[in-house]
């Protein structure tokens, strides 16, 4: 019981629009569904204010998965954020994937107030598939990569120490 | 023994176009020759390391330093010169964001040796020698730098007070750093030495820039003759102008080039390459995936086009290898 | 600056507790930078926790609060008015979620509480951030716009006309009264529907409050909740309304002596001239002349005898042109019904190809004293039918058309068949699938119609066919299989009326971009909340009543009816409403005029400034939905309450590890 675990719980940030999904997550609350609790909702009002910096954001501060969550397209509580966010994460996905971030990673889907079930299988489809892929861990490899600065480093502040004394 | 101010200038990964844009002075050289003494500058002057090393901490005013980080010889002279300067300026795109070098953080160190070293078309190398940092010979000994995993900016080595964006920068950012530097007038530490505005501020095309622009197609300059009074996005061509930091008076535009985002971000942007994805997307007409994707075809090389100048300032910093291949040692 | 956060973790009774360690949870909320105090209470939600927050605010010197309990959709308003009554801004409030997206729906207890801690650590990261914003107050135009004069309409225009606000009506039909207009008598009393309806279709005419535009469609639609400017469109009848009196003269002149085009009103089973009245009790009681059929208007050589006989009324205009009318309303009310199912989806019932078939609304016709057949049930084939299948669930309860249930049928077919009945005397038979009585009187309606003789039986029809094909006999059996009996049953008759289940409007996906509301999966509109906002929108300042929502009988439209009214009158008398300043603002020296910005708005609400040469937006019309924020290149555009550094720590928050 007290073994820790080796099973990999993916980290997944996602940006849902208030109108819609994050409605449906509530309706899949209120109607007591079940998921996995892998994920962490942040609230914007329209998936329109997705600034792709967001995910990138998310991806560097050591997320696995980023989940958008948007209404369908033609129905969107400010007519057309939607599609906006469409074409930005379009284009989104393929720099990713040229940045070594593979599919799967980033996703977007459109889940309407009333699909609370969606919201379900999203969530635990997007899970089981992360954690096939992985952790990503961005802290830790840019960590990993500034550790060829360290010996370096220690040397130098070796060196003034020396000559900290000297003066 | 001098009085004035001593400032000098470095180069570590770079092209040496940062050099030239000093000189590029012109007059205006005489008077920032006559107002300061430099004391390092390897690309025209023949001061050597250890001169440095044996001036006083904090004695060289003002040290500009540009290319990006990519060696080990580079990481120590950024130390160096850190030490012994009070004001420490990232001179140039490189040493702001990394520059075009840093569009190598898409490839593993290894990727890029055994290209260089072996399957380079004009490479004859059969025993696969590969450069190393020490070597013996005959009692003899040498070292090269090491080339490291990761391309880096300045500030992501030291610690930077002053920015000078540009590629290279336009001497007038020079001269108006050095004249700030003497007279003392300094902004807040970290502030980047140019307007925090778009560059679409200084365009002479703004006026023509129409209010709903809505692409079907992103063409490339070599796919048009561009109309010299319009606006370039207008016409269909990837022009950064609008998600880039201005004070280069759009040089480029004024030679009907669209803008390629050298001057890197406002300083309300935190990263450069997905705020240009999301412009430009958001540019693009289309309400189905399968237009929205032909029309976004036009841009052909995402990383190469939104990072050009900056991908190690990307907050994922370069491309992610598949196991196997790392980033590290 | 150091802050002085409150964090506050709700039990929620066991709803949160039971599944989230909130003791554990509040007391690493106090060890979170910034954070003074960590509590947890039972409901968070009642007086004395709304209170609570209140003096801690004043005691604890707090200057931000957040609280973890349920969805900020359900409470977010009371907490940000408890924090205002300690004296705080209510901006300063941030709510965190962890009933319906963490303790309703995860299983195990350690995840659950992990999960609340990272979303209440995201927060208070967030929450340092906050600035003191307003709410911007605007001031509601006491015009209401009420789309669609059906029964829903009719009863809402008068209701909030008798209040003294003024309406105007807005019908594309040339008459109002919608469906109900069209029925012979109303279920379960029987009563005349024509009797009932046309003393209110009178008061809408005559009332001093409501302007009536008949014939007309909105089409635009602009502004916000309190301000809407639209736009409709009057079409033209060739006809002056209000020097026409209906006296029909017009019509008995045309030089088409009979009628000769499908009536619209009697669905195709009577004829109507090209210039024609609706129904004898049409209001406005005006002609119209119909582009498509009139000579005059199609070739411009006619003896236009209808001129003539007009005399010195004058009252027909050839040149009339469609009138374009700009009105100003703070609220809108959309009443605009529903269309019978397409029963020739369901190709085996006949409709279409064998004569014999109806549907309803077109036996509702034929029974009608001012129908094509003036009441007798007269089939195509001009004899009275002498035995008749009433098919329940036509299009509805059905996995190939529509899921739901029409909720109207099973009545309105008793109804038919006690109709039928009492008009030919005719072997009547109901096939059905459940029989749904539900409403008052609506049971004693049913054992009256069986107590009548009408045979009732309890299968889904599968088939229609004609009895003899090939032998000019039009006889039709209908075939269903009987659940009570366990046979099939094969029924000859000679009439077969389909009980056709309601739908949307086919355009009513055009309709609700245009007010920008949403539809439900079925097409009809949506409800803000099914139970406790039912007449409600997701759009401030716009209401739904009646079969556009959803299908409802009589009783029920008008119930919601008077409850849009009701609705729209608190906004009016209210005087002004509160919008959220989640807004945009554009930093005008940071805005390098690249004009990016200015397509992305849905609601124009970004302008160019050339003389400055910047983009400039109009907060009023500014709904907040970020979608410049985010497309903006140089950062210049921010969002109140998401600007990009709330936003980044949020991120940090959820992320950074504990």
């Amino acid at each position: 019981m007290s073994e820790p675990t080796t099973t990999f719980e993916p980290r997944i940030v996602a940006f849902f629009c208030n109108w819609c999904t994050y409605t449906a997550a509530d309706l899949a609350g209120v109607s007591r569904m079940k998921y996995a609790p892998n994920i962490r909702v942040i609230r914007l009002m329209c998936s329109g204010r997705l600034d792709p910096q967001f995910v990138m954001t998310a991806f560097a501060k050591g997320a696995d998965g980023v989940l958008i969550g948007g209404c369908h397209p033609g129905d969107c509580h400010y007519v057309e954020g939607n599609y906006k966010t469409l074409r930005r994460a379009t284009l989104l996905k393929r720099m990713l994937a040229d940045l070594g971030i593979v599919d799967g990673r980033f996703r977007l889907e459109w889940i309407s107030a009333s699909e609370g079930d969606k919201v379900k299988h999203v969530v635990n489809d997007m899970v089981e598939k992360l954690r096939a892929l992985g952790p990503l861990n961005m802290p830790g490899k840019h960590k990993d990569w500034d550790k060829e600065m360290e010996e370096l480093e220690e040397q130098l502040q070796a060196q003034e120490g020396e000559a900290c004394h000297v003066h | 023994m001098s009085t004035k101010p001593k400032i000098g200038f470095y180069w570590c990964a770079s092209c040496g176009g940062c050099e030239e844009s000093v000189v590029d002075l012109a007059e205006d050289i005489l008077m920032v020759v006559g107002a300061v003494d430099i004391v390092f500058w390897p690309c025209a002057m023949d001061f050597k390391k250890k001169d440095v090393e044996a001036m006083a901490d904090k004695s060289i005013v003002a040290m500009l330093i540009n290319g990006a980080i990519r060696t080990s010889e580079q990481e120590e002279m950024a130390h160096l010169l850190r030490r012994k300067s009070q004001v420490l300026i990232a001179y140039g795109s490189c040493a702001h964001t990394g520059g075009i070098p840093s569009l190598a953080n898409q490839f593993s160190r290894e990727q890029i040796m055994k290209y260089v070293y072996e399957d380079a078309p004009t490479m004859v190398n059969d025993q696969k020698t590969r450069p190393q940092t020490h070597y013996k010979d005959d009692g003899r000994e040498t070292e090269l730098p090491e080339l490291r995993n990761t391309v880096r900016s300045l500030d992501q080595v030291v610690d930077v007070d002053y920015y000078i964006p540009g590629c290279p920068p336009p001497p007038k950012l020079l001269k108006d750093a050095v004249v700030a530097l003497l007279s003392g007038k300094l902004p807040p530490k970290g502030t980047v030495l140019a307007p925090d505005i778009a560059v679409c501020q200084q365009c002479k095309r703004n006026d023509t820039k129409p209010q709903d622009i809505s692409l079907t197609e992103f063409k490339r300059p070599h796919q048009i003759i561009a109309d010299p009074e319009k606006c370039l996005l207008a016409q269909g061509l990837v022009c950064l102008g609008p998600a880039t930091r201005g004070g280069c008076d759009a040089v480029c535009i004024n030679g009907n080039m669209p803008c390629t985002g050298c001057f890197g971000p406002t300083s309300r942007v935190t990263d450069h390459g997905a705020k240009i994805l999301s412009y430009l997307a958001s540019t693009a007409a289309g309400k189905e995936e399968k237009e929205i994707t032909k029309t976004l075809a036009g841009v052909p090389d995402p990383v190469g086009t939104f990072y050009r100048y900056g991908l190690a300032k990307c907050l994922l910093r370069g491309k992610i290898h598949a196991t196997g291949e790392s980033n590290t040692r | 600056m150091s802050k002085r956060i409150g964090v506050y973790i709700c039990h929620c009774g066991t709803n949160i507790a039971g599944m989230v360690d909130v003791k554990a949870v509040a007391e690493y909320a106090a060890t979170l930078p910034g954070v003074v105090l960590g509590r947890d209470y039972k409901y968070m939600c009642s007086d004395p926790g709304q209170e609570w927050i209140k003096e801690d605010i004043k005691d604890q010197k707090l200057d931000r609060v957040v609280v973890a309990a349920c969805s900020p959709l359900l409470h977010e308003r009371t907490f940000r008015t408890a924090a205002a009554r300690g004296g705080l801004n209510q901006y300063y409030v941030q709510m965190v979620n962890i009933r319906e997206h963490d303790a309703w729906v995860h299983t195990d207890k350690a995840s659950a509480t992990e999960k609340a801690k990272d979303l209440i650590r995201a927060a208070v990261y967030r929450v340092a951030l906050h600035k003191p914003l307003e709410k911007k107050e605007v001031p509601i135009k006491p015009g209401v716009l009420i789309v669609g004069a059906g029964i829903a309409g009719i009863h809402a225009a008068l209701t909030l006309a008798n209040a003294g606000k003024k309406v105007y009506l807005v019908e594309r039909e040339p008459t109002i009264g919608g469906h109900m207009a069209k029925f012979d008598k109303t279920f379960p009393t029987l009563d005349c529907a024509a009797c009932i309806l046309t003393p209110k279709m009178t008061s809408v005419k005559n009332h001093p409050n409501i302007t009536m535009w008949t014939y007309s469609d909105v089409t635009k639609v602009d502004g916000f909740v309190g301000n809407y400017k639209v736009t409709v469109r009057r079409n033209p009848r060739y006809v002056i309304e209000n020097l026409c009196v209906g006296c029909s003269e017009c019509i008995n002149a045309c030089v088409y002596k009979e009628g000769k085009f499908p009536d619209e009103f009697n669905l195709g089973l009577g004829k109507r001239k090209p210039v024609y009245l609706p129904f004898p009790q049409a209001t406005p009681l005006v002609a119209l002349i119909d582009p498509d059929t009139c000579i005059q208007l199609k070739t411009g050589k006619c003896k236009k005898t209808c001129i003539e006989a007009c005399g010195d009324r004058k009252a027909i205009d050839f040149e009339q042109e469609a009138e374009i009318k700009e009105i100003e309303v703070g609220t809108i009310i959309l009443a605009t019904g529903f269309k019978i199912f397409d029963s020739k989806r369901i190709p085996y019932y006949g409709y279409g190809t064998y004569p014999g078939v109806y549907t309803a609304l077109e036996v509702e016709r034929l029974v009608n004293a001012s129908g094509p057949t003036s009441g007798e049930l007269v089939m195509r084939n001009g004899q009275k039918p002498k035995s008749v299948a009433i098919v329940h669930c036509v299009g509805s309860r059905d996995e190939n058309t529509n899921k739901y249930c029409s909720r109207v049928c099973c009545m309105y077919s008793l109804k038919l068949a006690h109709l039928v009945k009492e008009r030919t005397g005719a072997e009547v038979y109901n096939f059905y699938i459940d029989m749904r009585t539900p409403g008052k009187g609506f049971e004693e309606f049913y054992s009256k119609v069986a107590g009548e003789g009408v045979h009732m039986i309890r299968g889904k029809v599968a088939d229609i066919y004609p009895e003899s094909p090939g032998n000019g006999s039009a006889r039709l059996v209908v075939q269903a299989e009987d659940t009570l009996l366990n046979m099939i049953r094969k029924v000859p008759v000679d009439m077969v009326v389909l009980g056709v289940g309601l739908e949307a409007q086919a355009d009513a996906n055009d309709v609700r971009r245009l007010f920008n509301i949403s539809c439900s999966n079925d097409g009809w509109f949506l409800e803000r909340h099914p139970k406790l906002a039912p007449v409600n929108t997701f759009t401030d300042g716009i209401f739904i009543a009646g079969c556009c929502q959803g299908p409802k009988d009589i009783p029920d439209t008008v119930a919601q009816a008077g409850a849009a009214a009701a609705e729209a009158l608190a906004l009016i008398d209210a005087g002004s409403i509160e919008l959220e300043p989640n807004t945009a603002y554009i930093v005008d020296t940071e805005c390098s005029g690249c004009k990016t910005c200015i397509p992305m708005c849905p609601y124009t609400a970004i302008s160019r400034n050339d003389e400055k040469k910047i983009a400039v937006i109009n907060e009023a019309l500014c709904k907040g939905c970020g979608t410049c924020v985010a497309a903006c290149p140089s950062g210049a555009i921010k969002q109140n309450l998401f600007e990009d550094e709330e936003i980044f720590e949020e991120i940090n928050g959820v992320l950074a590890h504990v």
